[in-house]
This record gives structure tokens, C-alpha cells and sequence, in this order.
């Protein structure tokens, strides 16, 4: 029954875009650490990907909306911190998503160009637009793009 | 453990991630190139989302209804405990890079014993940090070599700015009783012990980049006890300017 009950919310979470790259969801970038009940309150557990990314208030308030709008009212959203949440927790379905958004995602080595495929890739910048990615080029199609840096 | 000695002591490590990350957002826009703005206002960011950890913690030991944006905004240079290091003037690229890099590699010493602080929250909050630290030790080390051991221009920079830097690094190892008392009670790390695994990783990347390590310096400088150079003040006019004028403004 419970176990019933989580689903459904794990179900709301993932219509959750993240705002940066929204073809993600928070439960495909495993933000999500939990959905529990603690005597009849609905508990859902947030950590942020990186300290300072300034997509964490919005994400917090598109949960909040979301539960909201599914009929959670009185979901309490708990902030936390451990153990610190890195790249590793992307669901496989994420690094599909993102591949196929043009993104790289996040591969210790052998990075491959989204486009073409190629592992012939180097890296312009250890930054790029948002704190999560960096920079990259592919050498074969010559296309820049972004990828998913490893944390 | 008293609650004033972790006070302090979150302080220090907050305040020490906000003005670094301030100053390093002094950049944006201003870098030599559009990667290394990207790079320095991302860095910045990191520091500033460590210290908002930090403060709000340090706000909460303290109990007396601030948080953390009154800890940033509305307090005075003295009452800031930032190490000296952290808030020297920016200077040219260079000199941004090497104060960048001492603090990584006394960040990455810090953060990677405090995971085992018995200060549960404490240790959550640099476990977090040490992943983002390693990666921003990359950028400005990497960086050091590349200008130490590039053209004769960059290498002299570089020497200059770490020889004007050195004397602020004596305090980054200088315990005093409230960190001595932590240690003792297993909250923070003991300094001594961090000091030489901070200098044989600042020997090597020096060795690398072909510069030359200063002498020992013993004038501790007094940052963390609230005594600060001239340049926090000026740099908190203009962090400050806009919540001391419009107190409470958001957007």
C-alpha cells in the first residue's frame, strides 16, 4: 500500500523538469534522494547538484508546484546534503536523454561527440554555461559542444 | 566543544569561501577570455553556494535570529574572519590564479579531513565542497603551470605574485585556541598535521610550473581574527552597497 502511494509520487517528481536542461527530470538527475511517509506526512528529500547552482530554488519550487497541483499539500521538502550527490546518480535514461539533446554526458574518459559519435574530442574549457558542464569540441565533425562534467 | 568555538570557527571557513568568491566575481566580464570568465565566475559560484552553507549553519550555532544573508550583508570588516589571503585585490590574471590556487590546495587538505569531523553537519558540508574544490585545484593549478612555465613574461608575473602572496600563507597553518580545542574535540582538523601535505602538493605544482618557492615567512596575519589589510573594507562597500541602502531588497 505504501509502497503504492510512493510510486505515485515518485511518478509527480518526474514531470519535474530540471530548468537548465530541461529535457531532464529531477528523478532522472538524482536529485531526489527520497519519498517517504513519517506518520501520514509525505517527506521528499532534495540535494543539490553543485553548492552554488542557482537552478536549486527554482527546482524547489517546481517540486513544491507539482506536488501541489497532484494534491500533496502538506509535503514537507527536506534538504540534504548527505552523502553529496555526483554525476554517478544520472540515471541511464539521462545519459540517453542527454546524448540525444546534443549534450556529452558525463564519462570519466573517452568522451564521444553526441553528434557524430566520434571519441576524437578535446576539451576547450573545464567550465561551460552552467556550473554542471564544460566545453568540448569534436575533432572529426568539428562541432563544439557541452558536456556533463564528472563530480 | 562550546557553541562560540564552532561559531567561530564556521565563520572562518564561510567567510573565507564568500570573499574569496566575491572577489573572483569581480571578473566576470573582465577575463582575458571568454573560458577562463566562465571558469572564474563558475568557481565563484561554487564558493559562494559553500558559503551560504556554511553561514546559515554559523547562523543557526548563533541563535540570534540573523541568517545567512545578514551575516554577509550587514556586518562590519572586523567582525569578518576570512583568511587575509582571500581577500588580497585581484591583481592580473595571474595573480588572481595564484591566490586562487594556495586556497584550493589548503581547501582540498581541509575539506577532505573535515568529512570526518564528529560535527555531523560540518562533515556533510565538506564532503560536498571537496568534490567542487578538487575540480577548481585542477583549473588553477593547471593554470600556474601553464603561466609559470610559459613565456618569459607570464613566468616572471607569476614569480612576482607569489612572492607577493607568500607572507599571507603563514596563517593558513597558524592555529590558534579555538582551533586547537576543536581539534582536540575531534570537530575540526589539527592544522600542523595538514601543513606539510599542503606544502609538498604546493612544492610540486611549483616545481612543474619552473617557479621558485619563497622562504618561510613567520609574520601571521591576523584575518581570521577579524584584523584585515585595507582591501576588505573597499570591497565590502561595494558587496554591501546595495542591501545597506535598500535594507531587505530582493529580486
Amino acid at each position: 500500500m505504501v509502497g503504492e502511494q510512493e510510486q505515485r509520487v515518485w511518478q509527480v517528481l518526474a514531470t519535474v523538469p530540471d530548468p537548465e536542461i530541461p529535457i531532464l527530470s529531477v528523478v532522472d538527475l538524482g536529485i531526489v534522494r527520497f519519498v517517504r511517509w513519517k506518520e501520514g506526512a509525505l517527506h521528499v528529500g532534495l540535494t543539490p547538484t553543485y553548492s552554488g547552482c542557482p537552478a536549486t530554488d527554482v527546482i524547489r519550487r517546481s517540486v513544491r508546484e507539482a506536488l501541489d497541483e497532484a494534491g500533496y499539500h502538506e509535503a514537507a521538502l527536506e534538504e540534504t546534503l548527505t552523502p553529496p550527490w555526483t554525476s554517478e546518480w544520472l540515471s541511464p535514461e539521462a545519459h540517453r536523454k542527454l546524448r540525444e539533446y546534443g549534450i556529452a554526458p558525463p564519462a570519466p574518459r573517452a568522451i564521444s561527440c553526441p553528434r557524430c559519435g566520434s571519441h576524437s574530442t578535446s576539451r576547450l574549457s573545464e567550465f561551460g554555461s552552467t556550473p554542471c558542464k564544460a566545453h568540448y569540441r569534436c575533432e572529426e565533425c568539428l562541432e563544439p559542444f557541452d558536456h556533463f562534467k564528472c563530480i | 566543544m562550546s557553541a562560540p568555538d564552532l561559531l567561530r570557527y564556521v565563520l572562518r571557513l564561510g567567510d573565507t569561501s564568500l570573499i574569496l568568491g566575491q572577489r573572483l566575481g569581480e571578473w566576470v566580464g573582465h577575463a582575458p577570455a571568454l573560458e577562463e570568465d566562465l571558469g572564474l565566475g563558475n568557481l565563484a559560484l561554487d564558493l559562494i553556494g559553500q558559503a551560504r552553507l556554511l553561514l546559515s549553519y554559523a547562523a543557526e550555532i548563533e541563535g540570534r535570529g540573523r541568517d545567512e544573508d545578514a551575516l554577509a550583508f550587514l556586518r562590519d570588516a572586523p567582525e569578518f574572519s576570512n583568511l587575509t589571503l582571500a581577500e588580497q585585490p585581484n591583481g592580473d590574471f595571474g595573480r588572481t590564479i595564484v591566490r586562487q590556487w594556495l586556497i584550493d590546495a589548503w581547501q582540498l587538505e581541509v575539506y577532505e579531513a573535515l568529512q570526518a569531523s564528529t560535527d555531523t553537519r560540518l562533515a556533510g558540508i565538506a564532503a560536498k565542497a571537496l568534490q567542487e574544490t578538487r575540480y577548481h585545484y585542477r583549473f588553477s593549478s593547471g593554470w600556474l603551470v601553464r603561466l609559470g612555465d610559459g613565456t618569459q613574461e607570464s613566468h616572471g608575473r607569476v614569480q612576482e605574485s607569489i612572492d607577493a602572496l607568500w607572507p599571507f600563507t603563514h596563517e593558513l597553518f597558524a592555529a590558534d585556541d579555538v582551533e586547537e580545542r576543536l581539534a582536540a574535540a575531534g570537530v575540526a582538523p589539527r592544522l600542523d598535521l595538514l601543513e606539510p601535505r599542503w606544502s609538498a602538493r604546493v612544492s610540486d605544482a611549483l616545481h612543474e610550473a619552473t617557479l621558485t618557492r619563497p622562504s618561510k615567512v613567520h609574520f601571521p596575519w591576523h584575518g581570521k581574527h577579524g584584523v584585515h589589510t585595507e582591501h576588505l573594507g573597499h570591497m565590502l562597500g561595494e558587496m554591501q552597497h546595495l542591501q545597506r541602502t535598500y535594507p531587505g531588497a530582493q529580486w
